[in-house]
């Protein structure tokens, strides 16, 4: 408690501490908002991409089988334990200068995209890859033999028993892009209004001296992370209510 | 011919998403890195700044996983076996370090430890340098790495319940033998499983230790400060050299995690 909370309370003071008028100017500056957008448009983009390659990926790994299967599970868990500067190096690598494929994104937006691709990857996989294999898939043979058709059956049968778990994972993999920080300093260059996101923003700040602007906008990242945290909670709470009815 | 198509179809788009994002990049790190032999990867990480990196990356893993993993189970038991005023205040803070910006973390210690924070003067007056040395990257470390055990265990603790703890209490066993003999052994592979886990982030840290390290070359580098060190030198070998001793840590951590998830399953 005092681990978090203190450090917490101690960037809510400096960001507060001269006034509520230069915390806006910190928050509302040209370069701020324009960080703040892209953070916002590639976190949003990467979820939802999340969303609908997570939910292929985790019915791979429960309805399909093949012989390299346990491999590709224990694969996914592969942006949980790698360093994220690890990561952008090893993006920057294939989809660098020197790529050996001859596609070279970076310090673009597409590298940003990437890059939160990479360490998001793991969410949406694995909070629905428990709820589909609890799902019994006699009620997918059911509509088959009913005549629905492979997307008439996921859209009617698996998908509303999974939607809980898609929103919840998408929620994490939004709280990790928002955040991201390790990843993306090697593979965006950071120039300002066009590959700077807000954490590198706040690095940025911090490295120029200014910390008050710097904690001004982490404070709205911290809003961030808990409003998401919390509709996290508040989805789960649906999810588990529904189960007892 | 439709189910043909229907079942490789899926496969085929989950593949290839894994390939092109994970699997393609970490492979060619590894080429590049012996494209050569091993000699010039071999050399780039017995440098003596490379080698004091890992020491200090191994120092801030070896005193923050002890301390997390205290900490987890502790909590663990308090969030699960207790009721106090302000838990689910306790149940939403744990998680907070998972979703917050490492970046965030940084500066809300530096802010503490810093020449103007909180307890910055009563540190300087003493003599204790916390900011820009270990302290302050311990700490950073332990912040970030905070809720692993605790999230592994929680889980198992609430599904084996409390009526065999409950028994050795009434046959007169103490709160520590109880917890030794009974709670320990039952939560045993959730706590392994946390460590890996809270072992990895640590081992991985990089944006809340860069903001509070200072980046000093060879007093306060942790090897990821080092990868990133490397690659602004334009010493790709280098660079390359560090990121694959720490990707071989982290595919272990993946066997590792492998082998004692269904292993953990069983005995629950």
């Amino acid at each position: 408690m005092v681990m978090v909370g203190l450090p917490i309370a101690a960037l809510m003071w400096e960001a507060t501490s001269e006034g509520a008028q230069s915390f806006w100017d910190a928050v509302s500056s040209p370069e701020a908002v324009a960080a703040l957008k892209l953070t916002l448009v590639a976190s949003l983009a990467v979820s939802l991409c999340n969303a609908v390659l997570g939910t292929i990926t985790a019915w791979v790994l429960v309805r399909d089988d093949f012989r390299a299967k346990p491999v590709v599970n224990a694969i996914i868990d592969l942006p949980f334990a790698l360093p994220t500067i690890v990561a952008g190096l090893t993006l920057l690598a294939l989809y660098g200068p020197t790529s050996p494929v001859g596609i070279n994104v970076a310090f673009t937006k597409t590298a940003i995209v990437l890059a939160l691709m990479f360490v998001t990857l793991p969410f949406v996989v694995r909070t629905v890859q428990p709820v589909l294999q609890e799902l019994d898939p006699e009620l997918e043979q059911a509509a088959y033999t009913l005549g629905a058709s492979q997307l008439t059956t996921f859209r009617r049968i698996v998908f509303p028993n999974i939607l809980p778990g898609v929103l919840s994972g998408v929620a994490l993999a939004f709280a990790k892009a928002v955040g991201e920080f390790g990843s993306l300093v090697i593979i965006t260059g950071n120039v300002p209004f066009e590959t700077e996101v807000s954490s590198v923003h706040i690095y940025g700040r911090i490295e120029s001296g200014d910390s008050a602007g710097a904690s001004a906008v982490a404070v709205v990242l911290l809003a961030i992370s808990f409003l998401t945290l919390l509709s996290i909670g508040v989805i789960r709470h649906f999810a588990t209510r529904h189960d007892h009815d | 011919m439709t189910s043909l198509v229907s079942r490789l179809g899926p496969r085929s788009v989950a593949l290839g998403y894994l390939a092109v994002i994970l699997v393609g990049p970490l492979a060619i790190v590894f080429w590049r890195t012996f494209e050569d032999g091993f000699g010039p990867a071999w050399d780039a990480l017995t440098t003596p700044e490379t080698f004091n990196a890992f020491r200090l990356t191994l120092i801030i893993t070896a005193i923050a996983v002890p301390v997390n993993t205290v900490f987890g189970i502790v909590c663990a038991l308090a969030i699960v076996r207790k009721t106090f005023p302000g838990k689910s205040i306790l149940n939403a803070f744990i998680d907070l370090p998972l979703a917050l910006s490492p970046v965030v973390v940084g500066l809300s210690l530096f802010l503490l430890y810093g020449q103007d924070g909180w307890f910055g003067s009563w540190l300087s007056e003493h003599g204790i340098d916390v900011l820009f040395a270990l302290p302050a990257m311990v700490i950073a470390t332990i912040f970030v790495s905070l809720p692993f055990v605790a999230r592994e265990v929680v889980p198992t603790l609430k599904e084996i319940g409390d009526d065999q703890e409950q028994a050795a209490w009434t046959l007169g066993a103490s709160g520590w033998q109880t917890f030794r003999r009974i709670t320990l052994p039952s939560i045993r592979w959730a706590v392994i499983y946390g460590v890996i886990l809270t072992t990895a982030r640590c081992l991985g840290e990089y944006g809340a230790v860069a903001v509070v390290s200072g980046r000093l070359q060879g007093q306060t580098e942790t090897a990821t400060l080092r990868v990133q060190e490397r690659y602004e030198a334009f010493d790709l070998a280098g660079a390359y050299a560090i990121s694959i001793v720490l990707a071989c840590i982290a595919i272990l951590v993946l066997v590792a995690m492998t082998v004692i998830r269904p292993r953990g399953e069983e005995a629950t």
